[in-house]
């Protein structure tokens, strides 16, 4: 050791001096933080934005519409003469049509993930769940004209008395559209599932429905309440389709063969309509608005906490 | 003479079509425990799951010649793999406890086979939970998950609930390899209990565990070929201390993988 304990240290000391390269690398690193702090705050500010409109568009309005008339009146005619602000007609409207859509896809699309999970040959799966995939990713647009000049003509021969614009075609339409939504999702949870679960059960004499109904789908049953909440939630804020299908008549009814009018529709009813801005008229849509986002906000908030606690089972 | 209960015949399994382990032919005796030890890679829990089907879970799986249980073969025409899988129970290497109650646990195989009534399967688990060592521990929080429980308690779980299906055989594939030394005590005391009443075949890595709680052992190797044949099958002690065969005496002295 030529070294002594002294120049050691020294060398030591002169070692951990910053240069002017790390001075530069320390600033660059402070920049991408910065950066990405950014980004991540773009939308978040954004929807702090949009809640800030919706209520500070909504407040002029209900200085002059009462939160109680708002709530319980049963007729919404705003943009008649005989003004009318109860919102009941408009939530009728979109549970009416979110019902018949979960109502259908609820049920196949939680088979068809427990198919493409416990029954499904690997190749069929691999062919099978990108083609559902696929179409949650055609424009609702679209569906909403095959609703209107394909589903709608079809019921008619079975469903007598079915109105032009409905809620039962716009709302199964719908569910066709959600489908690939609850079954991808559900399915991510099913096969989340440990196959150890899946042996265990079958070594104790369980065939592979008992396998499914028993084990696989009580493990992952937070998991798919979870997507069906989420799928309730696109089906609150699903636009389109209902725009298109459903009809813009606001009646308070549940009678899925009438022309109804759900809250979307009406939003977009109003926005492209000749209502001008600033009107007690044109305020109603940031009401509805807020409604809206309230509760597509707690549908979410709700699917969050479930898939949290997912999490923690198998940790 | 012991009595026969389990017995392969020139047993080979292919997976894709290229052979895991060949022409097996062993007798498993009742009542006894029996250990098959051998090397990683060498065919042992394939040779278990053989016992209880398990490797008809995987497609890629084909097994040739015969295992015959109390005389009838397993892989017969006429066999329903659920009554094969209730009477040949099996327990795994790591703790599998369904994320349900204690309860529910053990239930689960009575339940399968149409058990409702409550007092039934209330006697069902407090006797299959005694069998397993694990009442004590437990019976005052049979309704709390059983992810709840340690390592080894879930393992004594899992031998529970097996039980409970009341199973002449228990295959066992490393059952103490994840729990640690006071745990697999506990087990080992446990399957020495059991030999009383079942017939327990286990796989194990660890060559003292065989020789503390196995009655006869079987020695499996797979060869240049990477195929696992049984080398060597006799009494434990007379395995341990006298094997004939040169490989069998190389690997329990240490002298291989
Ligand atoms: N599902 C499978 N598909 C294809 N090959 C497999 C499969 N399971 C096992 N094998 C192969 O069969 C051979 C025997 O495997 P097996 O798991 O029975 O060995 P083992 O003796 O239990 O090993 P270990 O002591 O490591 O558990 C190995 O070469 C393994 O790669
Ligand atoms: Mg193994």
């Amino acid at each position: 050791m030529g070294l002594t304990s002294r120049s050691a240290a020294e060398i030591y000391t002169v070692r951990l001096q910053r240069g002017v390269a790390a001075r530069w690398r320390e600033w660059g690193e402070l920049a991408i933080q910065g950066l990405l702090l950014f980004a991540a705050m773009v939308s978040v500010f954004t929807t702090l934005g949009i809640v800030a409109v919706l209520v500070v568009e909504a407040i002029p309005f209900f200085q002059q519409v009462s939160l109680v008339e708002f709530l319980t009146d049963p007729q919404w005619t705003p943009l008649f003469a005989q003004k009318h602000f109860g919102i009941l007609p408009l939530v009728a409207g979109t549970f009416l049509t979110s019902a018949v859509a979960l109502a259908l896809a609820m049920p196949v699309g939680l088979l068809s993930a427990i198919y493409l999970s416990e029954y499904a040959p690997v190749r069929v799966r691999a062919i099978l769940k990108p083609a559902l995939e696929v179409l949650a990713g055609i424009p609702t647009v679209v569906y909403g004209y095959f609703a209107l000049l394909f589903v709608t003509p079809l019921l008619k021969r079975v469903v007598p008395d079915l109105e032009t614009f409905n809620a039962l075609s716009a709302g199964l339409t719908m569910g066709v559209m959600i489908i690939p939504l609850i079954s991808s999702l559900s399915e991510d949870a099913l096969y989340a599932v440990p196959s150890s679960l899946r042996e265990a059960a079958y070594a104790l004499g369980a065939t592979r429905l008992e396998v499914a109904l028993r084990v696989v789908i009580p493990a992952a049953l937070s998991g798919i309440v979870a997507s069906f909440i989420l799928a309730a939630s696109r089906a609150v804020g699903e636009t389109m389709i209902v725009a298109i299908a459903a009809g813009q008549r606001p009646i308070l009814t549940l009678d899925p063969r009438r022309a109804i009018e759900t809250m979307t529709a009406y939003i977009v009813q109003v926005s492209l309509g000749d209502t001008p801005h600033g009107t007690l008229e044109f305020r109603t849509i940031f009401a509805v608005g807020l409604v809206l986002f309230l509760l597509t906000l707690v549908f979410n908030l709700i699917a969050l906490r479930i898939i949290e606690r997912y999490r923690e089972v198998y940790r | 003479m012991e009595e026969i209960v389990l017995e392969t015949q020139n047993l080979t399994v292919y997976y894709n079509g290229r052979p895991a382990i060949e022409g097996i032919s062993l007798r498993i005796p009742r009542r006894r425990i029996t250990a098959i030890i051998g090397p990683s890679g060498c065919g042992k829990s394939t040779l278990l799951r053989c016992f209880n089907r398990m490797n008809d879970l995987i497609p890629s799986a084909r097994v040739t010649g015969r295992v015959l249980f109390e005389g009838v073969d397993l892989y017969g025409p006429d066999v329903d793999v659920v009554e094969v899988r209730r009477r040949i129970g099996m327990v795994f290497q790591k703790p599998n406890p369904f994320p349900k109650s204690i309860y529910e646990n053990v239930a689960f195989g009575p339940r399968i086979q149409g058990i409702r009534d409550r007092r039934k399967l209330d006697e069902i688990v407090e006797r299959c939970l005694r069998a397993a060592a694990l009442w004590d521990e437990v019976k005052d929080k049979l309704h709390q998950n059983a992810l709840t429980l340690s390592g080894g308690q879930q393992q004594r779980l899992c031998i529970a609930r097996a039980l409970a299906t009341e199973p002449e055989v228990l295959l066992m594939d490393e059952p103490a390899s994840a729990l640690d030394p006071i745990a697999t005590m506990k087990i080992e005391d446990l399957m020495r209990e059991l030999a009383r009443e079942y017939t327990i075949v286990i796989v194990t890595h660890n060559m003292q565990q065989a020789a503390r709680v196995s009655d006869y052992t079987a020695f499996m190797l797979a060869g240049e070929d990477r195929v696992g044949r049984l080398i060597e099958f006799g009494p434990t002690q007379q395995i341990f201390t006298r094997p004939r065969d040169r490989r069998t005496e190389d690997y329990i002295t240490g002298r291989f993988g």
